[in-house]
C-alpha cells in the first residue's frame, strides 16, 4: 500500500476510534442520568460546598465498622465534603453518615452490578456536584497516599496539578494483609486498619497497555499470587485514577480503573520519564472479609460473576495467610516510592 | 544607610491575604513598598487588601494593569510600580523587585545591609541569548525576532504553527540599535540610578515599542537594558526561583523550611499560600546563623534531582506512572545480569560454585516449563515473585524487570536455554545489561545420559537445536545490546578454564584472581559416538562443533579455545 494511503487509512481508523470513545463516554453519561432515579436522598448538604473544595465520592455497602477511622482519615488530609451512595446497608452505617456534618448521603436497593459496581450513581453524583472540583472516589477500605501526603495536605496536591496543567492523578491499589491468618486480631471501629493489615507485596506487578482506552492494566499483589494462578486474566485489576479534576463531561468506564475522555487515563509517561503518582492502601483484608466475602458470594453482585471472591472462598476455608517471608512491612510514602511503587514526579 | 533606603515593588495576582501579610512586614521595618494588583482580580478581594494596608503610610498601590503570562503588561505594571517607588520614596536607593507569592528568609536589616555594602551594584540575572539553556519551547533569541500575537497557554497550536511559518519564510524583527538580547530571571534588585535612566530615556517610547511584541519581555526588557546603562551588573537574582522543566516556578512547602533557612537567601519564591509553618517562621527579625553568602546548592541540586526523576525516571524501573515505550527505557532493566546457557548440562555443580566463585545470587532455570526454579528453588522470592510458571509466562517481561528491580544491589545470574519459555530471548539479546554466554550444543548433553528411546530424543534434539539457533541469530543480530559470549560445546571441553575465568571476571571484577576450584564436568565418554547415530538416524547436530567419534578430543594438544565475541 502507497504510503500516503495507509497514513490516511490510519487516521481515518484514529478518527473512527475516538468517534466510538465520544459515542461510549455519552452512553455512559445517559446511563448515569438514567441510573439517577434510583437514588433517593438521605441527607443532603451539598449547598455546604465551597468553590473550590475538595469532594470525596463513595458508594458502600455495610461497612458502618470502617467509617468512623475512614472519615477520620480523610478529613485530616483535607476533605471538605463527602458524598456517599449507600447501596441498601442495613448495619446502622447510613444513620450514622446522616449524622456527619461534612457528608451527603444517597440511598438505593437497586442492584450494585447492574449500576456497573457503582459507577452510574457516581458519574451521575459528579456529574451534577463534581464539575470544576477536584474529586477523589474511592471505597471505604481504600486509603489515599500521595507524595509528601505526611507533610503536605491534598489541597497542596491539587494546588500543584493545578498549577502544572495535569487533570488526572493515579493511585495504583496496594492489597494490605495482617501476618496470619484474617480474623487473628479482630478489627474494633475507629481502629486505623492499617494497624492489623500492615504488610503488602513490594514487586510483583505486570502491566500492559490497553489500546482501547489508553490506560494501562496493572495486575498482581497477594491475591494474583494466592487465588489466580490457574487464571492470571482474571486477577483484579489494581490501576487506578481515583483523582480528578471533575468536569460534567468526563466519566468513569469501570470503576476508577479507567475513564473516558482518554487522555485522562495517560496518567503513565512513556518517554522514560516518571510522572506523580500515589497508591491506594486497600485494607480489604481483616476479619470482617470471611463474612463479607460469603455475602457478596451469595448476592453474587461482584465483578466477573464474582469470580474473585469465589477464589477467595475456596482458599479461606483453609486457614489463608497472605503473608510470606518476602512480604514488605508498611512504613511510609517514602518507602513505597523508593519500592518504585508510586513516583514523586517532578514535585520536589 | 538611612533608613527607607530599600524599597519593594510586589507584583500580586493570588493570595492577596499572603501578600498583604509580607508588605506590611516590610512596611513596618521602614521599607516603602508598591503593589501592582492585577487587573482581573476582583474589585473586592482588591479593595479588601487596600484596606489591609490601610494604616501604613509607607505603602501604595499602581495603576493595574491585566497581566496575562508572557506578555507586556507585565513590564509596564514593573515600569509604572516603579516611577511611583522612585517619585514617591526619595530616599530609596535600591528597589526590590518581587512578587505576592515571595517570603523573605533573612531579616530585611541583613538584606539591607548586604545593599549597604554593595551601594552601586545592580543584581539582575542578565545572560546573552548564546548562554541560556533554560528558556521555555526552544526559542531564545528568536524571543527577540520573531512575532508572537497568539497566546502560547491559551493558543498553543497556533502559536507553534507561526513561529513555524516565520522560520520556514525566513522572517526576522529588526532589533533598535544597540539593543543586546539578554534573558534572566524577572526578579531583580536595581539601584535608583539604573532604573531612572532605563525608565527616563528619551527612546523609551520606540525601545517600548519593539519590546511590546518580543515575547516573554519580562524576561528580557531590563535584563537587555541594565547592559547599556549599569557599570555594575552582579548577574544573579537575589530572588531564590527554580523553575521545573515546563518552565513553572517551583513552589516551596513547610518541609522545606530547614533547607531554605540553610540556603542563606534573602527572598524566595514561590510560597505555597497555604504554607503557614514557613509564613510563621521566616516573618520575623530573628537573624541567621551567620550573614553568610546566599547559598542555593542544596535547593539546586534538589530540584534538579526533581526534574531528572521526571524526564528520565529510574532505569528498569516499569510501575503505574512510568511505562516506556520500547527503546525509550533510559535501560531496560535495573541491573547488570548474566545469563547461562548449556554450563549447567556440561558442569555437574554449576550453580553452587558460581555462587561460592561469585558471590552473586544464582538461580536456576528462571523460564523452565514446570516452574520458576528460583535460587534456592523458593516458592516466592524477592519482592514476593511467585515461582509459579504460569504467571510467569503470563508476563514474562514484567517478571524479569520486576526480579532485577526487586534484587537492585545483587548481581543476577540466571541459567537459559532451548527447552526453557523463549519469549524474552529478543528481549534479553537487546539489553546492554544482559551478559550472556553460550556453550552451543550442550542441550545434547542431558539427552545424551538421559534414558531414552533413540527416536524420541533424535525428535527432541531436532527441536532444542533449532530453538538455540535462532536464539544464536538474535545474540548475532546487529542490534543485539547484550554482551555475548558464544563456544561450541566441543571448544569449551577443550579447554574449560579461560572461558570460565572470563566469564566470572566480568562477573566479579573485583575478585580479579586465577580461579582455584573448577566445577566438575559430567562425564562424556562416548559422546562422540552419540552424536554419530545422531547423525546415522539423519539428523545433523551442528551446534556443538567438532566432536571426533572415538573421544579422543582431550587427549589432543590443547589448541588454545579462545572465546568469540560478538559484540
Amino acid at each position: 500500500m502507497p504510503e500516503g494511503v495507509r497514513q490516511q487509512g490510519e487516521a481515518g481508523v484514529r478518527l473512527l476510534s475516538q468517534y466510538v470513545l465520544r459515542l461510549a463516554r455519552k452512553r455512559w453519561l445517559v446511563r448515569a442520568m438514567r441510573k439517577r432515579r434510583e437514588l433517593q436522598p438521605v441527607v443532603d448538604r451539598t449547598n455546604l460546598i465551597s468553590r473550590d473544595g475538595i469532594l470525596l465520592f463513595s458508594t458502600l455497602r455495610n461497612e458502618k465498622i470502617r467509617l468512623p477511622f475512614f472519615l477520620r482519615y480523610y478529613r485530616d488530609l483535607g476533605v471538605n465534603h463527602f458524598l456517599f451512595v449507600d447501596n441498601g446497608s442495613d448495619d446502622g452505617g447510613r444513620e450514622y453518615l446522616a449524622q456527619q456534618p461534612d457528608v451527603s448521603v444517597w440511598t438505593t436497593s437497586a442492584s450494585y452490578k447492574r449500576s456497573r459496581f457503582g459507577a452510574d450513581w457516581l458519574n451521575w453524583l459528579q456529574r451534577k456536584y463534581g464539575h470544576g472540583h477536584w474529586t477523589l472516589v474511592v471505597d471505604a477500605d481504600e486509603f489515599f497516599v500521595y507524595p509528601f501526603c505526611d507533610t503536605r495536605p491534598l489541597r497542596a496536591l491539587t494546588d500543584w496539578l493545578d498549577a502544572s496543567s495535569i487533570k488526572s492523578f493515579s493511585a495504583m491499589l496496594l492489597d494490605m494483609y495482617p501476618k496470619g491468618p484474617f480474623d487473628a486480631q479482630p478489627y474494633r471501629e475507629g481502629q486505623d486498619p492499617l494497624e492489623i493489615a500492615n504488610w503488602f507485596d513490594s514487586g510483583n506487578y505486570v502491566m500492559s497497555r490497553n489500546r482501547k482506552f489508553g490506560n494501562l492494566w496493572i495486575q498482581g499483589g497477594p491475591r494474583m499470587r494466592m487465588f489466580f494462578t490457574d487464571a492470571p486474566e482474571r486477577a483484579p485489576a489494581l490501576n487506578k485514577v481515583p483523582l480528578v479534576k471533575w468536569h460534567r463531561s468526563y466519566a468513569y468506564v469501570s470503576s476508577t480503573h479507567s475513564l473516558l475522555p482518554r487522555g485522562l487515563n495517560q496518567v503513565y509517561d512513556e518517554w522514560g520519564g516518571e510522572k506523580a503518582s500515589g497508591v491506594l492502601l486497600h485494607a480489604k483484608f481483616l476479619d470482617t472479609f470471611g463474612t463479607k466475602a460469603a455475602e457478596e458470594m451469595a448476592r453474587r453482585q461482584h465483578y466477573a460473576n464474582s469470580h474473585e471472591y469465589r477464589a477467595y472462598n475456596q482458599v479461606i476455608g483453609t486457614e489463608p495467610d497472605l503473608w510470606c517471608k518476602w512480604s514488605e512491612k508498611y512504613i511510609n510514602w517514602r518507602q513505597l516510592e523508593i519500592l518504585g511503587l508510586m513516583s514523586k514526579g517532578n514535585w520536589a | 544607610m538611612k533608613s527607607g533606603s530599600l524599597g519593594f515593588v510586589m507584583l500580586c495576582h493570588t493570595a492577596l491575604d499572603r501578600a498583604a501579610q509580607v508588605a506590611r512586614h516590610w512596611a513596618e521595618r521602614d521599607c516603602p513598598v508598591v503593589i501592582h494588583v492585577d487587573k482581573r482580580v476582583g474589585r473586592k478581594s482588591y479593595a479588601k487588601l487596600v484596606k489591609q494596608l490601610e494604616n501604613l503610610k509607607n505603602v501604595r498601590f499602581s495603576r493595574r494593569h491585566a497581566c496575562e503570562w508572557g506578555t507586556w503588561a507585565l513590564v509596564a505594571a514593573t515600569q509604572d510600580a516603579s516611577e511611583v517607588m522612585l517619585a514617591e520614596f526619595p530616599g530609596v536607593r535600591h528597589v526590590y523587585l518581587a512578587s505576592g507569592a515571595c517570603l523573605p528568609l533573612r531579616p530585611v536589616d541583613e538584606l539591607i545591609q548586604y545593599l549597604n555594602a554593595r551601594p552601586r551594584t545592580d543584581f539582575i540575572e542578565s545572560v546573552t541569548t548564546e548562554d541560556v539553556g533554560w528558556t521555555v519551547g526552544g526559542l531564545d533569541l528568536e524571543r527577540f525576532t520573531l512575532r508572537f500575537p497568539f497566546s502560547w497557554r491559551k493558543q498553543r497550536r497556533l502559536f507553534d504553527w507561526y513561529v513555524r511559518v516565520q522560520r520556514r519564510v525566513g522572517f526576522h524583527r529588526k532589533v533598535p540599535a544597540g539593543v543586546v538580547p539578554h534573558l534572566g530571571s524577572q526578579w531583580w534588585c536595581l539601584t535608583r540610578q539604573t532604573l531612572s535612566v532605563i525608565l527616563e530615556n528619551p527612546d523609551r517610547d520606540e525601545i517600548d515599542r519593539y519590546f511590546r511584541r518580543v515575547w516573554i519581555p519580562d524576561e528580557s526588557y531590563f535584563q537587555t537594558l541594565v547592559r547599556q546603562v549599569s557599570p555594575n551588573v552582579e548577574s544573579r537574582s537575589l530572588t531564590l526561583s527554580k523553575f521545573d522543566f515546563q518552565g513553572k516556578p517551583h513552589i516551596f512547602y513547610d518541609d522545606h523550611l530547614q533547607i531554605l533557612r540553610r540556603s542563606d537567601c534573602f527572598v524566595a519564591r514561590k510560597i505555597w499560600p497555604h504554607a503557614d509553618k514557613l509564613y510563621r517562621n521566616f516573618l520575623t527579625d530573628n537573624a541567621s546563623a551567620q550573614a553568610a553568602e546566599p547559598n542555593p546548592g542544596k535547593i539546586d541540586r534538589l530540584f534538579s534531582k526533581a526534574v531528572e526523576r521526571r524526564t528520565k525516571g529510574r532505569a528498569g524501573l516499569y510501575m503505574q506512572s512510568r511505562y516506556p515505550n520500547e527503546n525509550w527505557e533510559n535501560g531496560r532493566t535495573a541491573a547488570p545480569y548474566a545469563v547461562f546457557e548449556g554450563f549447567t548440562d556440561v558442569f555437574e555443580n554449576f550453580e553452587v560454585w558460581l555462587s561460592k566463585t561469585t558471590g552473586t545470587r544464582v538461580h536456576g532455570h528462571l523460564f523452565a516449563p514446570e516452574r520458576v526454579e528460583f535460587a534456592g528453588r523458593e516458592a516466592v522470592y524477592n519482592g514476593a515473585l511467585s515461582d509459579s510458571a504460569a504467571l510467569r509466562d503470563y508476563n514474562p517481561k514484567g517478571f524479569l524487570t520486576s526480579l532485577l528491580w526487586n534484587t537492585r544491589g545483587e548481581r543476577q545470574c540466571l541459567q537459559f536455554g532451548p527447552g526453557d519459555n523463549q519469549a524474552l530471548a529478543g528481549f534479553m539479546a537487546g539489553d546492554p545489561n544482559a551478559q550472556i554466554s553460550v556453550i552451543s550444543g550442550a542441550w545434547a548433553v542431558p539427552l545424551f545420559h538421559s534414558n531414552r528411546n533413540f527416536g524420541d530424543i533424535r525428535r527432541e534434539a531436532a527441536q532444542l537445536q533449532k530453538i538455540e539457533a535462532e536464539f544464536l541469530s538474535l545474540l548475532r543480530s546487529p542490534w543485539s545490546k547484550a554482551r555475548v559470549r558464544v563456544w561450541t560445546l566441543a571448544e569449551f571441553v577443550e579447554n574449560p578454564m579461560e572461558p570460565l575465568q572470563t566469564v566470572v571476571d566480568e562477573i566479579s571484577p573485583r575478585s580479579m584472581r586465577r580461579l582455584t576450584e573448577v566445577p566438575r564436568l559430567t562425564d562424556l565418554t562416548g559422546f562422540g559416538q552419540f552424536l554419530q547415530n545422531l547423525r546415522n538416524q539423519g539428523m545433523q547436530p551442528v551446534l556443538m562443533g567438532e566432536f571426533p567419534v572415538n573421544d579422543d578430543l582431550r587427549g589432543n594438544p590443547p589448541r588454545r579455545g579462545r572465546p568469540y565475541l560478538v559484540n
